[in-house]
């Protein structure tokens, strides 16, 4: 098991890497020049020549293994970063400064993430109590006229787009109406209970557009277990039907459940792009989104995405982990 | 109406004729997209306290459906049940889902084939065991169930049962996780027992100390016990009494002696002709039954398995395809019932069938 956990702590971690490095190529040989935004900004004619010192300042001149090398060193041990002609100290871990701002992109990286954070804890176990209710209640009624309306309402709620869903309610309950209050994040070290109130509604939207996805997913695991063979010796035990399907089935049909569940959690922590965007929520979906924004904001760009990656990677090994803790036959080693 | 009593009013000593399960006139019946699946046909029989009766028959003859309409165990939305079924003398066909879980697992109670599909894989075996104990000894508390479990195991045969109560099925082999289901059923000295092919997934040394078992226990609780098995060599190990059935149907019926040494219907020669001999000749082959069991969707009008049978033409005329026969005595007396039309079944099988099989028994007579 420590064994276990040792190895696959290493294995995320080069994964991790892997990931950082990939980015760092993506961006640093794409066709977009790094040093183009800067030098726009700057005012005034962008010629050739003053293209090309900027370049060489923010050494966007030197091969890509030695841009990376520095990169990483900025990581671990900070550095200063020179933008445009400007030198900005960036403490470690630097993962650049914000064109946009001027700002080390490790420090807005900070504030952003705590509003990703609670829509997706909020969000996820709204749809993962609502989903798997339903999902329990249509398996145990399969083939009447409940689980049919319960299967069919929600393959008409997750048909609907999810912008389009979460612009209705945006302009319907906060706009016209005021049945919800305005959203938006409000910093949780002031009034935690503001901010609770901001995100109410998004995470309720997203909440309930996924949640039909876990109910059919809740319902096809729990018709499968349903006809097993264990189900059956339950059942001649003389256990009563909420016994059997709480006890016994659900037990074995909540294994794969948890297993979606971990690795949908890890990628809403990436960003919820739609839901911060349109309920104005500045978190990491909202800021990757703007970093997208002419002028590119590479740095920012770079971080979104290796915090993306470093989530699902996370996120898998504590699937694995739990995994084992929920089946006895999975023996990790 | 009192509650189910462990013991039957009617009941007695061991080898009491008075039968503790009656089953008559038993039809189940499954719609499906296809239409209706007979399952079950007309079926009757019954088994008294400390008997054990064996029901044979291939897949698809209706054994296991049967035997859990007697717990109540089809989905009663969909199973069409009816005739009768009497355990200690009170009728369950009918009872409503709350009276049936009163009896299931408590006075009746069934075991599986293939242990390691019928446990939880994710609860230890101890758990399991007190969970069905509780069930129907709700004053239990956790400590007590947990003694019983620990109990059962240990007359199951479990060595170092204190311990392996927290094991998990899949640390058990086959067929220790067998006797941790065979525990499970006789948790709460059911009176009756039924086992659904005890020993299917076990091999030939494991099958015969679970056969073993089986008896003992049977001995020590006076227990009525159904076997449902296809293999004959089981049977004739264990059962009192046999039941063959055939596409939903019994088709012999009788004592277990009478049944294997003087068989009157074509099927149950066919069973007897494909067991494989260990002590004879490698060269001999073994006989299959040719052809397939008839859909259960639209039985023959005829006897079920006039198709495959090879002794249709002794028949005159075409009965055997247009007549179902009726389950009624054959020459050797009231005890011994069967459905087949053939006039002399016994020197049929005499001249035919046993100089195939059995060689030096034919011989000696």
């Amino acid at each position: 098991m420590f064994g276990f956990v040792v190895r696959r702590l290493l294995s995320s971690f080069v994964v991790i890497l892997l990931a950082s490095f990939v980015v760092f190529i993506i961006f640093y040989l794409g066709p977009s020049n790094p040093a183009e935004p800067v030098c726009q900004a700057a005012g005034g004619r962008c010629t050739d020549e003053r293209r090309e010192a900027i370049e060489k300042n923010m050494g966007l001149d030197k091969p890509v293994l030695e841009a990376y090398a520095t990169f990483m060193k900025g990581v671990v041990a900070g550095r200063e970063v020179t933008v445009g002609s400007t030198a900005y100290p960036c403490d470690a871990p630097c993962l650049g400064i914000s064109y946009a701002t001027g700002l080390p992109v490790y420090e807005e990286l900070k504030k952003r993430i705590v509003p990703t954070v609670l829509i997706a804890i909020m969000g996820s176990l709204v749809y993962l109590v609502l989903g798997v209710v339903i999902g329990v209640f249509a398996a145990a009624r399969r083939g009447t006229m409940g689980d049919r309306m319960l299967v069919s309402g929600s393959l008409i709620v997750s048909s609907v787009p999810y912008y389009l869903v979460c612009l209705l309610a945006w302009i319907y309950l906060t706009q016209q109406t005021s049945i919800f209050p305005a959203t938006g994040y409000f910093p949780i070290t002031e009034n935690p209970f503001t901010t609770i109130k901001g995100l109410f509604l998004p995470a309720l939207v997203l909440g309930i557009a996924t949640a039909p996805t876990y109910a059919r997913f809740t319902r096809g695991q729990m018709v499968e277990t349903l006809g097993d063979d264990y189900i059956r010796t339950a059942k001649a035990k003389g256990l009563n039907g909420r016994g059997v399907m709480m006890k016994h089935a659900l037990r074995a049909a909540i294994v794969p459940i948890v297993t979606i569940f971990g690795l949908d959690f890890g990628a809403l922590l990436g960003g919820t792009i739609f839901t911060e965007f349109i309920f104005d929520i500045d978190g990491m979906g909202r800021w990757g989104l703007f970093a997208l924004r002419s002028p590119l904001d590479l740095p920012v760009i770079t971080a979104t995405v290796l915090v993306g990656a470093f989530f699902i990677v996370f996120s898998n090994l504590i699937v694995d982990l739990v995994y084992g803790f929920l089946d006895p036959r999975v023996r990790l080693g | 109406m009192t509650t189910l009593s462990k013991t039957p009013d009617a009941g007695g000593p061991a080898g009491t004729t008075e039968p503790y399960l009656e089953v008559s006139n038993l039809t189940v019946k499954f719609p499906t997209a296809d239409g209706l699946v007979q399952a079950v046909t007309d079926l009757s029989y019954s088994v008294a306290l400390g008997q054990t009766l064996g029901i044979v028959g291939e897949s698809g003859s209706g054994k296991s459906v049967s035997s859990m309409a007697i717990l109540g165990l089809h989905d009663a939305r969909t199973a069409r049940i009816t005739g009768s079924i009497k355990v200690g003398g009170r009728e369950v066909v009918g009872l409503n889902d709350a009276e049936m879980r009163e009896m299931r697992g408590n006075t009746a109670a069934m075991i599986f084939q293939d242990a390691l599909a019928a446990l939880h894989p994710f609860y230890r075996v101890g758990a399991q065991l007190a969970e069905a104990y509780k069930v129907h000894h709700p004053s239990a508390n956790k400590r007590e169930a947990r003694r019983r479990a620990v109990e059962m195991l240990d007359r199951v045969g479990i060595p170092e049962p204190a311990s392996r109560v927290d094991d998990f099925p899949h640390q058990f082999s086959g067929g220790m996780r067998q006797r941790v289901m065979i525990a499970m059923g006789l948790i709460n000295d059911p009176s009756l027992l039924i086992a659904d092919e005890p020993t299917t997934a076990l091999d030939v040394t494991v099958q015969a100390q679970i056969l073993d078992l089986l008896q003992d226990l049977q001995r020590e609780f006076n227990s009525a016990i159904i076997l449902i098995t296809h293999d004959l060599g089981v049977i004739a190990e264990v059962a009192d009494d046999v039941l063959v059935m055939y596409s939903g149907r019994s088709v012999e019926y009788g004592k277990c002696k009478e049944i294997l040494s003087h068989p009157e219907m074509p099927y149950t020669w066919g069973l007897l002709s494909s067991i494989p001999d260990v002590t004879s000749d490698p060269n001999t082959r073994m006989i299959p039954i040719p052809g397939t069991p008839p859909s259960l969707l639209n039985p023959p009008p005829g006897c079920a398995f006039e198709p495959r049978c090879i002794h249709k033409d002794k028949v005159p005329g075409d009965l055997c395809a247009t007549r179902l026969p009726d389950m009624r005595p054959g020459g050797r007396g009231a005890g011994h019932l069967k459905r087949c039309h053939l006039a002399d079944p016994d020197r049929v099988y005499q001249v035919e069938v046993l100089p195939e099989i059995a060689p030096d028994l034919a011989e000696e007579r």
